[in-house]
Order: C-alpha cells, then sequence, then structure tokens
C-alpha cells in the first residue's frame, strides 16, 4: 500500500459541496500534480465534517490543521507554504468563537469570584417561599443560639465586638444602638426593620428579601431578643409586591413553626412581627419619619433627641435597623463576632453589598469585602464601561452622596474613606456614568429628587431644594449667570447646616461634589454656554460638516421644521434659529456628517 | 403545628439537605429559575412555563423544578442552574424559550451541555 506523507480533506458535505467545494479539490489536485508531489500528498474527498458554517472546510493531516472558508485562490498558497514549506497558513486556520472554549467555574469569573457572600448567602440557592431550604442551610440556628444560650447581653456584646455598622447609610454601630435601648426603660418595646429603600438605582433591600426573606426575620428575632422587644414592624414599601409576598409568606411559615409569637423554641422569648407597608416616600426611609409613619401620622421626621433608642415608636424604645443589617445578624451570632470582625478594614467591618448599574457592562447585585477598591467593583466585578466608552464618574449613596471621578477611582469601600472624596457609604446604590454623561445635569437630577421628596416640614430643605434646582436647570438651559456657581455653594452650605433631618442635609451632597471635581464643566455651561457631553440640548448645536455632506438630501426631507437647505449634491445647511434639536438628522444621515456640540 | 424546639430545627435541617440532595432520590435533574425582580422583567416566568411544558410533554418524572431569587447578575437573566447528578451545576444565562427548549431536550433529556447558552458552572463560594 502506498504510503503518503500528508492527507488532504477536502469537505464533500452538501454544505461545502455547494460553496465549490469540488472546485477546490480540483484545484488542489491540480495544484499538487504540478508541484510533482502526486506521490505524497493525496488529496481526499471527505464526508461532512459538521461545521457547516464555516466552510468551505479542509483538513490536512497528520497535523489535522483545520481550515475554514476555503477558497479556490488560496490552494497555492497552501500548497506552497503548508506542504512545500511546513509553514500552516495561519490566515485560514479556525479561531474557536467565544463561548466554545472551556466553560468557566463561577469563581474563574470575576463578577463571581471577588465576591464575598454573607448577607447574600443563599442567593439563587434557596426558594424564597419554602422555610425548610432555609433551615438547610444553616437558617434559624443563629437564633437557636442566641436565644437558647446566650443572654441579652452576651448578644449585644458579640454584636459590639463584630464592629457591624448600620447598612441603611449612617455607618451606626449596629451593637451600640442595642445596647441604648436595652438599657433603656420601658414596659414596651419595639423592633423595626427599614425596607423603605428609595435611593434611585438601589435594589440590595429588595433582591434580600425576594431572596431570603427569612434571613430578615432571624436577624429581628435575635435584634429583639436583644432589647427585649415583643412586636416588629417591617416598613416596606407597596412598590414591592413580590418581596412583600414573600415576606408575607414567610411571616406565616415561620409562625407556623413557631419561630414567631409565644416562646419562641422553647426559650421563653415571644415576638411577633408584622409588615407595615409605606406609600413610597423617600423622607419615610429617615427613622423618625419613618416610625411618624407607622403610627399612623404623616411621614414627616421628628427632632432627635430623644433618640428612638429612648423614645422611638409610640415614645417607646425602639430599634430600626436596615434590611441589610439584619441579614448579617444570623451569621454574626453563628459564627461569632470576631470572624466578623476579620473581614474589612480597621473601622468597617464585613461585606457591604452594592447595587450596580448605569454605565456598566455586569448590571447586578454584588457583595464585596469591605476595603475593596471601588475600581475593583466596576472594572473587574462591573466588566467595565460598555461600548468602548471612557468611564466618568461613579455615584455612590444615591441622593445624599456624590461623584466619585476616575482620580479618585481606587478609593477602598470604607465608611471613612469614602466620606473623604465626597460622597458616602450610603445603603448601596453604585450608579457607573460613562463620558457621555452631563455632570450638571446629573446633579439638577439628584436636586430634582430631593426637592420632590422633600416633606416640607423644615425651610431649609423646602426651599433650598428648590431655589438650588431652579439654578440647576438655568444653567442647563444655557441661562447660567456669574455668580451661580457661588450662590449654589452658598445655598449648599446653608441647607447643610440647618435642615432638621438626614433627607436635607445631605440633599446638597451631589451638586457639592460635582462641583469639586467637575467645576470645570459648570464653568463651560455658564460661560462658554457649551454643555462638554452634548446632553444640554439647550446648549447644543446640530451642525453638518460640508467636507463630508455629500448633499443626498436625506436629512432635509426628513427635518420636521424644514430648517435644513441646500442644493442635491452639495453641502446643506441647519437654520439654527428655526432647529428645535430633536436629533433626526443626525439619526438619518448614512455619512456622519451631522455633529452635536 | 407543635412549636419548634431546638432539636426539631435540626432534624427539619436533615430532612431539608436529605430532600435537596435530590441524586438520591428519584429525582435525576434540578432545574432552577431564578425568579427575582429582575429575572420576573426580563421573561423569567416564560421561561418556567417552557420548562413546565416541556416536562409534560417527555413525560419526564425525574425532573425537579424550583425557583430562586435574584443570583446577582441581572445584566444576564434570565437564567437558570441546572444540576444533574453526579455533575456540576450548569447555569444558562440569557435565555428565551426557543433556547430554554434546546437546553431541556438536549441537555436535560440527553446529557449534551449546551456550551453556547452557559454563563458558567460550579457554585459560588461561600465565605
Amino acid at each position: 500500500m502506498k504510503v503518503f506523507r500528508a492527507h488532504i480533506l477536502v469537505c464533500g458535505g452538501t454544505g461545502c459541496k455547494s460553496m465549490k467545494g469540488d472546485e477546490i479539490r480540483q484545484a488542489l489536485i491540480k495544484e499538487v500534480a504540478e508541484k510533482g508531489l502526486a506521490d505524497e500528498v493525496r488529496v481526499v474527498d471527505a464526508g461532512c465534517m459538521g461545521y457547516c458554517a464555516a466552510g468551505p472546510v479542509v483538513v490536512i493531516y497528520p497535523e489535522g490543521t483545520f481550515y475554514q472558508k476555503f477558497q479556490v485562490s488560496d490552494v497555492a498558497e497552501v500548497i506552497e507554504e503548508h506542504i512545500v514549506k511546513g509553514r500552516p497558513v495561519e490566515r485560514l486556520m479556525y479561531v474557536p468563537p467565544e463561548g466554545t472554549a472551556a466553560i468557566p467555574h463561577m469563581k474563574d469569573i470575576p463578577f463571581f469570584g471577588k465576591q464575598q457572600l454573607i448577607a447574600l448567602k443563599n442567593r439563587g440557592l434557596i426558594d424564597a417561599e419554602k422555610i425548610d431550604e432555609y433551615i438547610a442551610r444553616d437558617g434559624y440556628q443563629g437564633a437557636a443560639k442566641a436565644l437558647t444560650e446566650m443572654s441579652a447581653v452576651e448578644v449585644v456584646n458579640e454584636m459590639k465586638k463584630s464592629g457591624l455598622r448600620g447598612r441603611g447609610g449612617g455607618g451606626f454601630p449596629t451593637g451600640n444602638k442595642w445596647d441604648f435601648c436595652q438599657k433603656a426603660e420601658g414596659d414596651v418595646k419595639y423592633i423595626l426593620c427599614n425596607a423603605d429603600e428609595g435611593d434611585p438605582g438601589a435594589f440590595m433591600d429588595r433582591s434580600i428579601l425576594e431572596a431570603d426573606p427569612h434571613a430578615v426575620l432571624e436577624g429581628m428575632i435575635i435584634a429583639g431578643y436583644a432589647i427585649g422587644a415583643t412586636k416588629g414592624y417591617i416598613y416596606c414599601r407597596a412598590e414591592y409586591p413580590l418581596a412583600l409576598r414573600r415576606l408575607n409568606v414567610a411571616i406565616n411559615q415561620a409562625r407556623e413553626y413557631g419561630l414567631l409569637g409565644e416562646n419562641i423554641l422553647g426559650s421563653g422569648y415571644s415576638l411577633d412581627i408584622e409588615i407595615y407597608q409605606g406609600a413610597g416616600a423617600f423622607v419615610c426611609g429617615e427613622e423618625t419619619a419613618l416610625m411618624n409613619s407607622i403610627e399612623g401620622k404623616r411621614g414627616m421626621p421628628r427632632p432627635r433627641p430623644p433618640f428612638p433608642a429612648h423614645k422611638g415608636l409610640w415614645q417607646k424604645p425602639s430599634v430600626l435597623n436596615n434590611v441589610e443589617t439584619y441579614a448579617n445578624v444570623p451569621q454574626i451570632m453563628l459564627n461569632g463576632g470576631d470572624w466578623y470582625a476579620s473581614i474589612g478594614t480597621e473601622r468597617s467591618k464585613g461585606t457591604k453589598v452594592f447595587a450596580l448599574t448605569g454605565d456598566v457592562k455586569n448590571v447586578g447585585l454584588v457583595e464585596v469585602p469591605m476595603g475593596t477598591p471601588i475600581r475593583d467593583i466596576i472594572f473587574d466585578i462591573g466588566g467595565g464601561i460598555p461600548n468602548g466608552k471612557q468611564f466618568k464618574a461613579a455615584q455612590l449613596g444615591g441622593p445624599s452622596g456624590g461623584c466619585i471621578p476616575m482620580s479618585a477611582v481606587d478609593t477602598i469601600i470604607d465608611y471613612e474613606e469614602i466620606i473623604k472624596v465626597g460622597a458616602i457609604m450610603g445603603s448601596g446604590g453604585l450608579i457607573v456614568m460613562d463620558e457621555d454623561t452631563c455632570m450638571v445635569d446629573t446633579a439638577a437630577f439628584f436636586m430634582e429628587f430631593c426637592q420632590d421628596e422633600s416633606c416640607g416640614k423644615c425651610t431649609p430643605c423646602r426651599e433650598g431644594t428648590k431655589r438650588m434646582l431652579e439654578i440647576l436647570r438655568r444653567i442647563t438651559k444655557g441661562q447660567g449667570r456669574d455668580g451661580d456657581i457661588e450662590l449654589l455653594e452658598e445655598l449648599a452650605y446653608a441647607i447643610k447646616d440647618s435642615a432638621l433631618c438626614g433627607l436635607g442635609q445631605t440633599a446638597p451632597n451631589p451638586v457639592l461634589s460635582t462641583l469639586r471635581y467637575f467645576r470645570e464643566e459648570y464653568e463651560a455651561h455658564i460661560y462658554n454656554k457649551k454643555c462638554p457631553a452634548g446632553i444640554c440640548k439647550a446648549l447644543a448645536q446640530y451642525t453638518i460638516d460640508a467636507a463630508k455632506c455629500v448633499g443626498c438630501t436625506a436629512c432635509a426631507r426628513k427635518c420636521p421644521q424644514g430648517c435644513i437647505s441646500g442644493e442635491k449634491k452639495e453641502p446643506h445647511v441647519i437654520d439654527q434659529s428655526k432647529c428645535v434639536k430633536c436629533g433626526v438628522c443626525m439619526d438619518t444621515c448614512k455619512f456622519g456628517a451631522i455633529a452635536l456640540g | 403545628m407543635a412549636k419548634l424546639t431546638v432539636e426539631d430545627l435540626k432534624k427539619i435541617k436533615e430532612r431539608a439537605q436529605r430532600e435537596d440532595q435530590f441524586r438520591s432520590g428519584e429525582k435525576r435533574t434540578k432545574i432552577t429559575v431564578h425568579l427575582g425582580t429582575c429575572g420576573i422583567a426580563s421573561g423569567g416566568k416564560k421561561i418556567l412555563d417552557t420548562v413546565m411544558q416541556e416536562i409534560e410533554s417527555a413525560s419526564a418524572t425525574d425532573v425537579l423544578v424550583t425557583t430562586s431569587g435574584c443570583i446577582g447578575i441581572c445584566s444576564r437573566e434570565p437564567l437558570v442552574t441546572i444540576e444533574t447528578s453526579g455533575s456540576e451545576p450548569i447555569v444558562y444565562e440569557l435565555l428565551n424559550p426557543a433556547k430554554m427548549q434546546q437546553i431541556f431536550r438536549r441537555h436535560v433529556l440527553e446529557g449534551a451541555v449546551q456550551t453556547e447558552f452557559v454563563m458558567a458552572r460550579g457554585k459560588e463560594q461561600e465565605r
């Protein structure tokens, strides 16, 4: 039998044949013969190789080199290079498309690999409506330990040791809060849960309640035991129907098992929890306003002191913690305060959940250890900015927070470090913004939110936010005046110093932080009447680049104002006095001749 | 139902863990459809419907279907996790009913992982 040094297999499947597979085979045979290789190389008409999308397919053995989309014109090159000189032609070689490579493990994907789950430990693993699945993953073991093996004082001490701080935004040490209330005198005490998540773009608490409602109930049972509460309320906004439904199911299941009600787990401790639905007012996330709302009054803050630990709901000692704070508690009881304190930084312990949204590839819910740089969250976990755009800023802390620019993106997640760069930890909303974002417009958006949500009880917040919004809107409309920036700053500090509650005191933060890092953008709006990002329409002009315009008349025909004129095959012009800046011309132009700036 | 004691809690935990190990029982495959608000908003319920229809038309008796909350990466919803006895869980992303149908017929019934729709394998590490 004759031995060939190489076999060239030409796919003879219908797919490849229909793409001139036979011609390629004939050409290969002819070329092999002409080079005098007919005794060394055999050309084979092979069966379908199964990868028709890449056809015509040619495979050369013994190496098994896989050539795709092979053409008659490639024949001479492949014979000369591959067969004669032994150099495979890389140009034609098959490159595996994304996704067919080996499947990565969850922990090898940066999105998951860089996270550490405590509050979200059951995410995606259990059915939120089945209490047994929660129990299977150590559910209610923390409560069992606290209620049957520890005294209330020991529970508080364990919490102090853990260093857990309020995850709703304030960052007040949870153990200390419980301590105050434990020591407060009162026949009735209340344990409250703040699930009135209201920051734009934030959904941490909603996700926890939807995925793992029992973790929150267990946290409340432990906290209630520590302070001696017999009644608990979860204040949740009515806009969260799924969270409310799953919470209701969870509460009923816990009652059925006797994990809520009289004599829980035979410990002698009794607690019942009820849901109170809020109407979705932002101010009701403020603790005293929340208590007013549960009492049936208007959701307006009360002056502090007296603090809720002494005079809270119905003037009784109360502890209010956020959803995420409670979700951490069972783990702390189970694994000990020292374990929790071993995670994180000097003053910020444990992990923090962030709702990652905006101009970032992997929008989602992430939980990272304290001390993680913001850069890692945005670029590794978040996957960076989509569509090849540049990062501009990250908004942290919602309407009470601030914008972090590229120069501060290496700041670590830590209550104090974030304050230093002009933002706040907040409840964990993290909105990423790309280069196409106007910072004045962003500040105006948050100011509009605060102004809209201001309850109106105190003048600085009610009037101050309105005046600040007016100035910001004026600037974005191209009517900014010399002195506006200074006036904004003066108002901002006045509101910060004199507003009654946290909402008002922090409302100017987005303006102050954008002024700190993007002052030149405000100046461009006011003095040059330009919006560098091209967002503020009043300041933008559509112009036609005469060099690129071919005079196709497409834009002139589409313009609703009829304000584009020009002869056929001649550059066109936009009449700026009539233009309404709808942008139709720019969308219509196939030559990229229309620019916004 | 009577009040639970700490002992009962441990018993429930053991029982529930046994049940969760569907591998030892009659169920061969567990399909988890992630139905947080993000999953529902991107069409997760249609995926669940597709799974139920496929189970019915294939008369599959060894497939366990359950739902769960947000897995974290909301931008890849709808997501489904498929665990088959003896192999690592596979998480499929960006699903639609057609993809789910293919996954059910080829992966669940025939054991061939549909690599082109897979996001990852395995479970997230705890702590």
